[in-house]
This record gives C-alpha cells, structure tokens and sequence, in this order.
C-alpha cells in the first residue's frame, strides 16, 4: 500500500466505511457483511488525481460541436465557468477512470488572458455535472502565459499580441477587482452604519471571480512554460496579495525549483513533453524530479490529454527513472504524491482525498501490480467507497455516447 | 553530483567507440534474427560490425567491454512515423518542413531533402534507445486566404539517429478519411476519386489535360509512377473499418504494397488485412472516438490484429516530433492489454524494417551486421528502464543532448538551493 503520505505499508488493510475511509492497519476485523477484497500480491493506492484536464469541455469525438475550452470572444473571460461546458457524457471520463482516476480538474482554455473558472469532478457516473462535482472543493481560476493569448489575439492585431501586453492585461484586471473589493467594503460599511441611502454595488460575474481570488476564495491556477515569465507572475501576486496555487505545463520550473518551493507554488508538469512551441524548448524528463528536490517544492504531474490522464501512474514512473538517473533518490511511496497528496494539495481537497488516512473520501484504487509499471492495470477503482470500475466486471459502465454504435461492439472498455 | 558522474562514467564507456573492438558481455541479447533470443551471451564488435554473437567470446586485446550483467540487448528501436529533423519547433512556420501547403498535388514532394540531422530532438531520442526512424509528411488543410495540402501528403523515407544525413528507402504517405475531408472537397468518397485519377495522369503521361482538369506535374506524374511501380511502400492514414476495406480494394485492383497508419478500427478488418499481407502501424494508446471514425477504437487493437496475423508496429498519434522516445512505452501498454512481450518487440524492430525495406540495415542483431543495438537498464518496454548504450551503424553514440546539457547546468543549482 502506498498511502500518498510517504509510506509504504506491506501486508496492510483498509476497510472502508459509508465512502470513507475507516482504518488502515494489519489484521482489521471486517464488520458484518462487509465486501472483503483479498488483495494479497497486488498494490493499493489513493484514488489518482489530474490537476489538467479538459474532459467534458473538449469531449470526444472531437467535433466542431464540442469545442467548449476556450471562449476566445475577449481576451479576459473571468465571467465564465468551465462547469458549463462539462458534458458528462465525454466518453473519456470512462477511460480515465479505468486509468484509476477518481478527481480532476477541468479547467478552460488557455487562449485568454483569464479564461475562467474551474471546477473540481469526482470521477462518477452522472447526467449532469452537479452530479460530479466534488463536494466542497474550491473554484480555479484559469491564467495563461505566453504564447496562446498573445497568438490568439495579436495575430487578429487585437490585445494582447507581446507577452508584455499580457501582463498589463492581468494588472488591469486585478486593479478593477482591487476597486470592486473596496466599493463593496464601502458599502458594507455604510449600511452597518445604518446609512439607508447606501446603493449597492452592481455585481459583475467577471469582478465576482476576480475578487475571490484575490481573496483566496478561489485558487489561482497559472499556465505557464518559461522560468522568467513565473517570476514576473509571482512578482504580479506579490504587488496584489494573492497566491498562485500552482503553474501549469512549468516546462522550465527546474531552473526556478527554489523560488517555487519558498513561494509554496506547485508546478504541475509533464513527464516528458517539450518543443511542442518555443516556450516548451526547455523542458527535460527530470523537470518534475528537480521541482520536488528543492526543500519545500510541490511536484505535480498533469495530463492536459485524454490519453494521458489515462496513465498517470507511468508518467509519475517516466519522471521518478529520469529523476533517479540524475541521481535524485526518490522512492515509489514518494512519487506516488506528484499524482495523489499534492495534486490534492493545490486543489485544496487534500483534507477530504489525495492519500489513505482515515477519515478521508474512500477513493481508493487497487492495482494488479506496482502501479509504477507499464503492464499494471487497476483492478478496482473505488470513488466514495463505491466500485466505479472492476476489470473482471464483463459490462463496465460506458458514456451514452457509445450505446448502439455497432462499431463500438467489441471494443473496451 | 551523481548525475554528473554518472554522465562521465557513460563517457568513459563512450571512449571505447575509439576502440576498434566492443565486447558487450554476459547479455540477454533480442537478436530478432533466426536466432532468436539468447541468454548470457557476449556480442562482438569490430569496426562497426557484429562479428560474433557466442557464449564467453574471447575479448581482443584492444576492445572496450560493456559488461551486461545479464541485461537485456535488443536492436534499436524504430521511433514511428515521425518529423525527426524536420520539426525543430511546434507552431513556429520557419522550424518546420513536414506540411506542404500549395493547394497542389504533389507526389515527387519529398521530405529527405529537408531532414536536419542536426535537430536537438535526435540526440534527445537517440537517448531513449531509438536508433531508426520513418520521417513522413503530414497534408493540412488551407485556411480561407491560404491554400493547404492535398490527400497525397507527400514522401518520406527511413532516417538513422546518428547525426547523419543518409535516409534509406522511400514511402508515398496518404490520408484518408475524416481528417482529409478538407483535403478532398469535403468528401471521404473523392478521396478515392482523385487518387484514382492521379494514378490514370500517372500511367498516361502523353494525356493532354487541359490544367483545370489536371492534378500533377510532370515530376509528380513521374514520381507517382514509380511508386505504382514498387519504388516504395504506399502508407495510408486511416482509421474508420469502412475506409480500411475500400482502401484495401483500391489497392488490390492496383496491385500496391500497402501499410495502413492509425488504423483505430483495423481490428474489425483484422482477417482481410491478415489476408491481404497488409501491416498495421498502431497508435496503441487510441481507446477514444476521437472522431466518428474512430469509435470502434480499443486498447487491444495490437493484440486483436496479431491474434489475426496481422503484422503490427508503432506510430504515436500523428507524426511525433519530440517524443518520440515514447513510442516504446506505448508498444508497453499493447503488452498490457494482451499483445504477446516478443510480438511488441518485433514491432518495434523487425516488423517495420521489412515493412519500409530498410531489413538490412535495422531492426536485428545479427554477425556481419552492422551494429544496430541498445544495451538497456532492464525491460526495454517498461517505463522504469533506461537504454544505456546505444549502438548506431557500428558506433556507440555519445550519452548527451540538448537536454543532458540543461539538466548539467541546473541540477547543481537545484542542489544548493539557488535555482531562482
């Protein structure tokens, strides 16, 4: 059992109460009518975990009609939700469940300056996303460096075509949140003071994010490739107060890991993707190994793709060989965080899942061998205790979509 | 400080390529030649070829030894259809070759001529234990102010990852189905229309058409021709079971050697394609209806079209540029969902060496070959496993890139706490 706090426990059991997780310990006396799963041989982790995705809002089949990511329409799109682009029925939810993904981030496109709000799912069966969403969890909000914004836009001769202009893009914006924040303080404040004449703030759903960022209510989710660009960032939230829970894609993180980790910033990253555009040129396979060296760093590994959140053990494995080859020892108890306890972490839900400890969300996915290979495949998947996905189940649950397709007869899962 | 040491020891190993003799000891050698694979078994190396593949091998005075220690050996591996050399940069129009965009037909358009044997994503690759390489073409569609591609995307050819120019072979890639609507009018069916009357312009080169009416140069009649003829392999990218069936008619009535690429529904046509003796190169991750042509997509297409006797090998989902190195972890997951171990392995060597002609040269191990061969750290498949010496045309290629360059400049300051 790889609990995700940074052990390895052998010959451990986990029962499994009411969707939570009961106790954890040797020889646990199973209650009366309990489920008893003998996993002697296999392994046991937190459910998984992806930080990235865009399921639901860029669904397969990837049709004209399902493009819901990026609101390219202005270059600031705090207004929005990503919820209201999930379509519960993207058949990829499936798949990365069989992947032993039990909670993900859906976020919008990067194309904007501030695309807006994400949303946490638990990986369950639903018809509407109300149905999926994770109890609790605190909104995103999705930022973009770089390249999108400034193509999106500048290549259309609108703002923001520099990288330049997508900073002032970002500052103007937190300034009208900084005001917003004040009028309705001040509002506030006159009608504590009995004052009846006192007129009320018009809401705005684009001011309404913004503040709640600044004021921590919402977390700040950044993509962003070069080293020299996060800097400027966490200048940015240094002159507004606010935090960044995390940079996105980060290719370059390794060659700021410090500042990351004194920032107590995450990099969610990839294992081995790079040179895709410029911005990513920099990135090497011990990226996400060298952000978890530096005392106090948040190491993530993120999918941005739905093969990828399929498989997310082996890209933790990818990056643990390429960090030990570099010399960095790092154990399979500790890697197994970069998908589970700090994806939690930056999302704010690691109170409620990301590792095995009782008390916690029973997400739990049971492996039919070390999960950091290329041959293992999950067994059980557990979300809230409940079976979501059994590898010997003949009929696994399937997306609306693929229901009466004869070419779909025979093909798994 | 132990990546840097590491990095000298391999180093060290590499100095041994000034030997004229390598002695790689005590393997487990993939020879994916008739002798199959061999346990502690030494290979020989001199002057760049495999003059002994034999148990406790007399080493010559002069020669470097690699010890294995009972580690596996295999050929290198095959990277897929890729833009290797021809893609230094994603969405940058002035570092990449691989998209030709005149709104014309152009078979005789051949991307050899633009490979850059330099291009940092070589070496980077070279590391991950891939030696050899399809470079194929991608067709694109225009934009309103700008023409695009046609459904012949072009010619490719087979390229080595040792920082040379020489590419071996040639193949003609097309594409069909969904993804070419816009290269064909907007329908899957004119794509068998044009190809048909691009073969009819090719075997008639004294037709007089008048040039509305005609779809190829005089280089392109030409070049297509020769392919008709047998100069090379026609690689059709497709995925939908229906257009794999006319594609397969098509070509019979023609009489081509044949490949389909993607192939995300192949496994529904896996008997007729057995049949036909055509090859499949599998994206083996593809279990998503990423398209209406692909909703019969599984993670078992490999195993279900071996399972036929169909040959199969490995391409990533669209020609790969950067990480190509992966392509072994994806032949890793068709093992898990049922692909036997040797049959990936092949696919990843043997198989696509015949498949693109280049058997000679790639894709085995085997005396009086030029020496084409990985040592690795463990299971070459598994994700957990390093190549640690790669052998290309005789020569151990050096263990650094682009990437070791930075990871050597920024580890140190990681360590002391003043990467900021």
């Amino acid at each position: 059992m790889l609990t995700g706090t940074g052990q390895q426990l052998d010959e451990t059991d986990v029962l499994l109460v009411d969707g939570r997780i009961q106790s954890i310990g040797r020889a646990l006396e199973a209650p009366d009518g309990a489920r008893v799963i003998d996993a002697r041989g296999r392994w046991v982790t937190p459910g998984l975990i992806d930080i990235h995705s865009h399921l639901g809002v860029y669904a397969s089949p990837s049709v004209r009609a399902h493009s819901d990511g990026n609101e390219l329409t202005n270059p600031v799109t705090a207004n929005v939700w990503a919820e209201h682009s999930v379509w519960p029925q993207d058949p990829g939810f499936t798949t990365a469940l069989v992947g032993g993904v039990t909670s993900m981030q859906i976020l919008p496109g990067s194309g904007n300056l501030i695309g807006g709000r994400s949303v946490v799912l638990k990986n369950v069966p639903a018809v509407t996303y109300q149905g999926m969403k994770f109890p609790g969890a605190p909104h995103g909000l999705k930022m973009a460096c770089g390249e999108n914004p400034k193509r999106v836009y500048g290549s259309d001769k609108k703002f923001p075509a520099t990288r330049m202009g997508n900073v002032a893009g970002y500052r103007a914006q937190w300034i009208e949140a900084e005001e917003y924040i004040r009028d309705r303080a001040e509002y506030e404040r006159k009608v504590a003071a009995g004052d009846k004449d006192a007129k009320p703030v018009k809401r705005d759903l684009r001011l309404d994010t913004l503040a709640a960022a600044l004021q921590g209510d919402i977390l700040v989710h950044q993509h962003c490739y070069r080293a020299d660009e996060m800097a400027i960032v966490l200048d940015m939230a240094e002159e507004f107060g606010y935090h960044v829970a995390a940079f996105h894609h980060a290719s370059e993180a390794y060659k700021i890991a410090n500042l990351l980790a004194e920032h107590k910033v995450c990099g969610a990253m990839w294992a081995d993707w790079w040179g895709f555009k410029m911005e990513s040129y920099d990135g090497i396979p011990e990226n996400i190994a060298l952000v978890d060296a530096a005392p106090g760093g948040c190491a993530v590994v993120h999918s941005d793709s739905s093969e990828g959140i399929q498989r997310l053990n082996q890209e933790a494995a990818k990056a643990m060989t390429s960090g030990r080859r570099a010399g960095l020892e790092i154990t399979p108890e500790h890697a197994i965080a970069w998908v589970t306890a700090n994806p939690a972490k930056a999302l704010g839900v690691l109170e409620q899942t990301g590792t095995l400890e009782p008390g916690k969300m029973a997400d739990v996915v049971v492996w039919n061998r070390d999960p950091f290979s290329v041959y293992a495949l999950t067994d059980l998947v557990f979300i809230d205790g409940i079976v979501q996905y059994d590898r010997a189940s003949p009929a696994p649950r399937r997306s609306d979509f693929l229901l009466g397709q004869p070419a779909a007869a025979g093909a798994t899962p | 400080m132990r990546g840097a040491l590491l990095f000298a020891a391999l180093l060290a190993a590499t100095s041994s390529a000034v030997a004229d003799s390598v002695l790689i000891r005590n393997a487990t050698v993939h020879t994916e030649a008739a002798a199959g694979k061999l346990d502690k078994t030494d290979i020989l190396i001199s002057d760049g070829v495999v003059t002994a593949i034999g148990r406790a091998l007399e080493a010559p005075a002069e020669a470097g030894i690699i010890d294995a220690n009972g580690r596996p050996v295999t050929p290198g591996l095959f990277g897929g259809l890729t833009h290797l050399g021809l893609e230094e940069i994603g969405l940058e129009p002035t570092a990449e070759d691989a998209t030709l965009k005149l709104g014309t037909m152009r078979p005789e358009f051949d991307v050899a001529l633009a490979f850059n044997p330099d291009s940092t994503s070589i070496g980077v690759t070279r590391l991950g234990g891939v030696t050899f390489a399809a470079i194929a073409p991608t067709a694109e569609a225009g934009s309103a102010n700008a023409p695009g591609g046609t459904i012949i995307a072009g010619q490719g050819s087979v390229i080595a990852l040792d920082g040379r120019a020489a590419s071996y072979s040639r193949a003609l890639f097309l594409e069909f189905g969904a993804d070419a609507n816009e290269l064909s009018g907007g329908s899957r069916a004119a794509q068998f229309m044009l190809l048909r009357q691009a073969f009819i312009e090719a075997r008639s080169p004294n037709l007089v058409l008048a040039h509305d009416e005609r779809l190829l140069t005089p280089a392109g009649r030409q070049a297509l021709l020769e392919f008709i003829g047998g100069a090379g392999v026609f690689v059709f990218d497709v995925d939908r079971a229906a257009d794999i069936r006319q594609v397969l008619a098509f070509s019979q009535r023609e009489k081509l050697r044949i490949a389909i690429a993607g192939g995300a529904e192949a496994w529904r046509v896996a008997p007729e394609l057995a049949a036909a003796n055509v090859p499949v190169i599998v994206d083996a991750l593809e279990d998503l209806p990423g398209s209406f042509d692909a909703v019969g997509a599984t993670l078992e297409n490999a195993a279900r079209l071996n399972r036929a006797g169909v040959k199969v090998t490995f391409m990533q989902e669209s020609p790969e540029s950067h990480n190509v190195r992966k392509i072994r972890q994806t032949a890793g997951v068709a093992v898990a969902y049922g692909l036997p171990w040797e049959a990936a392995l092949a696919g990843l060597t043997r198989i696509p060496a015949e498949i693109f002609g280049v058997a000679d040269r790639f894709g085995s191990i085997e005396r009086g070959r030029r020496a084409n061969l990985v040592v690795w750290s463990g299971d070459p498949l598994e994700v957990t496993s390093v190549a640690e010496q790669v052998f290309i045309d005789g020569k151990l290629e050096p263990s650094h890139s682009r990437q070791t360059e930075l990871l050597d400049r920024y580890l140190e300051r990681v360590r002391s706490g003043t990467a900021r």
